[in-house]
């Protein structure tokens, strides 16, 4: 029955993509019913759920026998596991994303072919769930690639923007370098433990070497930078928002770039086993995080600056997820919180693009609240919960990470701290420069609210921007919830859970007060004369240029020179063969004289020949 | 029989026939030396027929024959061929077909 829940996206995206342009009319609307029916069946389930003791709450269906070769032992089922985690990850994705299909109704409402876009949409979620439905690796890595090219179409689905078409191409061969580590992955289990599936790996792993887990946590790391833009392979998802803006909500912020979390939860028993591969999670996280934070406060483009803080985001999960059984609830919670903020502040941006002629410029913007009324009341509340302002959902999920930090390490919690002081700055620059300053708008430019599709699945996600925390942590629900597929220790923090939170909305507070204070006034045009952490931020913290010295220009250099060896070495001694027999032909084609008394000579001459041979032969 | 004088003037005739084709430039002359290469052969053929007793080298002997009557047929049309068209007959004239 589960099935189902991926059975009905793949089989509208199915028809709208192989029946093409009949299916116009009624297209988005199929695509909507079969995500909301997505939505309703993974909700059946997740009530079914609840119902039942924790412990009999997983539950495994075999659809049916993938892969089998019976004389190597090697069977892989196509198999469904639902439990705790996977479901949670179910209700989100298709929530959020029903959520946002809806949005699309309005959004591309203007756009040639929505029909395209829908069924990539629905694509998207199919894949999506299989990946986190999946009962085994390769299963998993089946959906890993599928969100991966529903990726690529959607960045590139305005492909008639030169950059749209490089931003997904370079989305797509970002993503490689990180499937490759997936892949070594599997084939290292599959070669130390005969079997790719999540319950053979998790309880093999425990008496295996410690050279196992330290590689599969390291590929399975690698594998989680590509996907969720860690550190060092963050530098597509700026590109990325050249998507149009729905894509930037549900994909890029909410569900596909966390599948690396998920990967590294799911994965909790190897990285439980290797302290290193751990220590080199949090070590990404952190890096990220502060990355991302820094290329956010640069940015003058909103979406890019909301793309900064989205790594910035899951670079908090991927820190949290590194921690251990204290941190995996809580890279969960903020991943589940994180879905609801974030998609709420894209969706906001892209009705405000909307309104502004697509319009991304912050400088350009201004004084909306006047003619934007629920964008900006939405907008402002998913504001409250990023930056963790109690009781909204950031604070509870964000709080939490930071108390993992701390009781992990000085330094982890240093970078979770100052993280949080970033994220205000950047966002509080961001409502400044968006909403509170006056208007700065270009001249045919006539701001106006968005349709009722775009309104309500703002309205409906910020309501859980706003309440989602409390819900969560109440009574420790969710901790509770996850313990018995991810474990978990409570974090004993060296300082009193009273005084960090003290320090943490200090922190925030701060980061708050420069905000305001640095964005009073607002060019219309961005300042040249900036100090050089601004100017780094600007170029994305030099990711794409140390892409290009480090990778792009050795590439073109080793071709190049093959390209030099191939036309001297190869070509030469083959043109270098021609020359020589075509050389030796024009000396010995001069033997034919067309004197008839030379060609008898010559029969003369071999005649001899031949009897001499003959006769030396005979003795 | 002592066939070894037969066997020196076959040879001798033959290389007469052969030194000729090879530096006389009139065709005519030139083809009455292929002829006495044939000839030279022919001897030897019924040398060895004596020789050993059998038939076999006058039966060769023959068709050396018919196939230089045939030749010769041949030949001289197309030396008459040849001298109707430049009017001379030398071998090294007809020397268009080389390189």
């Amino acid at each position: 029955m589960i099935a189902a829940v991926i059975a009905l996206p793949a089989l509208s995206a199915a028809v709208l993509l192989s029946f093409g342009n009949r299916t116009n009319k009624f297209g988005p609307l199929l695509a909507i019913f079969a995500s909301t029916g997505s939505f309703l069946i993974g909700l059946w389930h997740f009530l079914q759920m609840v119902a039942r003791p924790a412990e009999e709450r997983p539950a495994l269906t075999t659809v049916y026998e993938w892969l089998a070769v019976p004389a190597a032992g090697f069977k892989i089922n196509f198999a469904l596991q639902l439990d705790q985690l996977s479901i949670s990850f179910v209700l989100l994705i298709t929530f959020v994303g029903t959520l946002i299909h809806i949005y699309s109704l309005g959004y591309m409402s203007h756009d040639e072919n929505p029909r395209r876009f829908f069924a990539y949409l629905n694509l998207f979620v199919a894949a999506m769930l299989l990946l986190v439905l999946a009962d085994n690796y390769l299963l998993l890595y089946v959906g890993w690639e599928g969100v991966g090219l529903a990726s690529y179409l959607l960045i590139g689905f305005w492909q008639h923007k030169p950059t749209a078409a490089v931003a997904a191409k370079k989305a797509f061969v970002a993503n490689r370098v990180g499937d490759f580590g997936l892949s070594l992955a599997i084939m290292t289990m599959f070669i130390v433990f005969g079997s790719v599936s999540f319950s053979d790996i998790n309880s093999g792993i425990v008496g295996a070497p410690a050279w196992v887990s330290l590689t599969l946590g390291l590929l399975l790391l690698l594998a989680a930078c590509g996907k969720s833009a860690q550190f060092p392979l963050q530098s597509w998802l700026l590109d990325a928002m050249e998507g149009p803006t729905p894509v930037s909500a549900l994909i890029h912020a909410a569900t596909m770039v966390t599948a690396g979390v998920y990967l590294i939860v799911r994965s909790a028993s190897i990285f439980n086993a290797s302290e290193i591969a751990q220590t080199a999670v949090v070590i990404t996280g952190a890096i990220s995080l502060l990355m991302g934070a820094i290329i956010g406060a640069a940015k003058d483009d909103i979406k890019k600056s909301l793309a900064g803080s989205t790594m910035s985001q899951i670079g908090y999960m991927v820190l949290a997820a590194g921690l251990g059984p204290i941190g995996y609830v809580f890279a969960i919670l903020h991943l589940i919180t994180h879905g609801f903020f974030k998609a709420v502040m894209f969706l906001g941006a892209g009705s405000i693009m909307h309104a502004t002629n697509d319009n991304v410029d912050m400088r350009r913007y201004g004084g909306l609240p006047k003619v934007m009324f629920f964008t900006t009341i939405t907008f402002f509340i998913g504001y409250l919960a990023i930056i963790g302002v109690p009781p909204f959902a950031g604070f509870y999920s964000k709080d939490h990470i930071i108390e993992a930090a701390l009781s992990h390490s000085w330094w982890a919690g240093a970078a979770v701290l100052f993280g949080a002081g970033l994220t205000a700055f950047y966002m509080t620059r961001m409502m400044m420069m968006t909403f509170v300053s006056k208007s700065r708008w270009h001249d045919d430019v006539h701001p106006h609210e968005s349709p009722l599709s775009m309104v309500l699945p703002m309205i409906v996600l910020s309501v859980g921007a706003a309440t989602m925390g409390i819900l969560l942590t109440r009574n420790h629900i969710f901790e509770h919830w996850l313990e018995p597929i991810t474990g978990f220790v409570k974090p004993e923090p060296p300082l009193p859970i009273q005084t960090i939170t003290t320090i943490t909305l200090s922190v925030v507070a701060i980061g708050v007060l420069i905000g305001i204070w640095q964005n009073i006034k607002i060019a219309k045009v961005a300042p040249v004369k900036v100090s050089f952490v601004v100017k780094a931020a600007r170029k994305d913290l030099y990711g794409d240029v140390l892409n290009e010295t480090l990778l792009m220009r050795p590439g073109q250099g080793l071709t190049k020179s093959l390209n030099i060896f191939d036309n001297a070495v190869v070509d030469g001694f083959v043109n270098g063969l021609g020359l020589f027999v075509s050389g030796i032909s024009a000396r010995l084609r001069r033997s034919e004289t067309g004197y008839v008394r030379s060609y008898a000579m010559s029969i003369v001459l071999g005649t001899a020949l031949l009897i001499i041979a003959l006769l030396m032969v005979r003795i | 029989m002592n066939p070894n004088a037969y066997l020196v003037l076959s040879g001798i005739i033959f290389s007469i026939g052969a030194i000729g084709v090879l530096l006389r430039r009139n065709a005519i002359v030139a083809f009455m030396s292929v002829e006495l290469m044939l000839n030279a052969a022919n001897l030897a053929f019924v040398t060895g027929s004596r020789v050993w007793g059998t038939l076999d080298g006058q039966t060769a002997a023959f068709f050396v024959m018919v196939v230089a009557a045939a030749e010769v047929v041949v030949g001289l049309a197309i030396i008459i061929t040849i001298f109707r068209t430049r009017n001379s007959a030398s071998v090294d004239e007809a020397s268009l077909l080389r390189w």
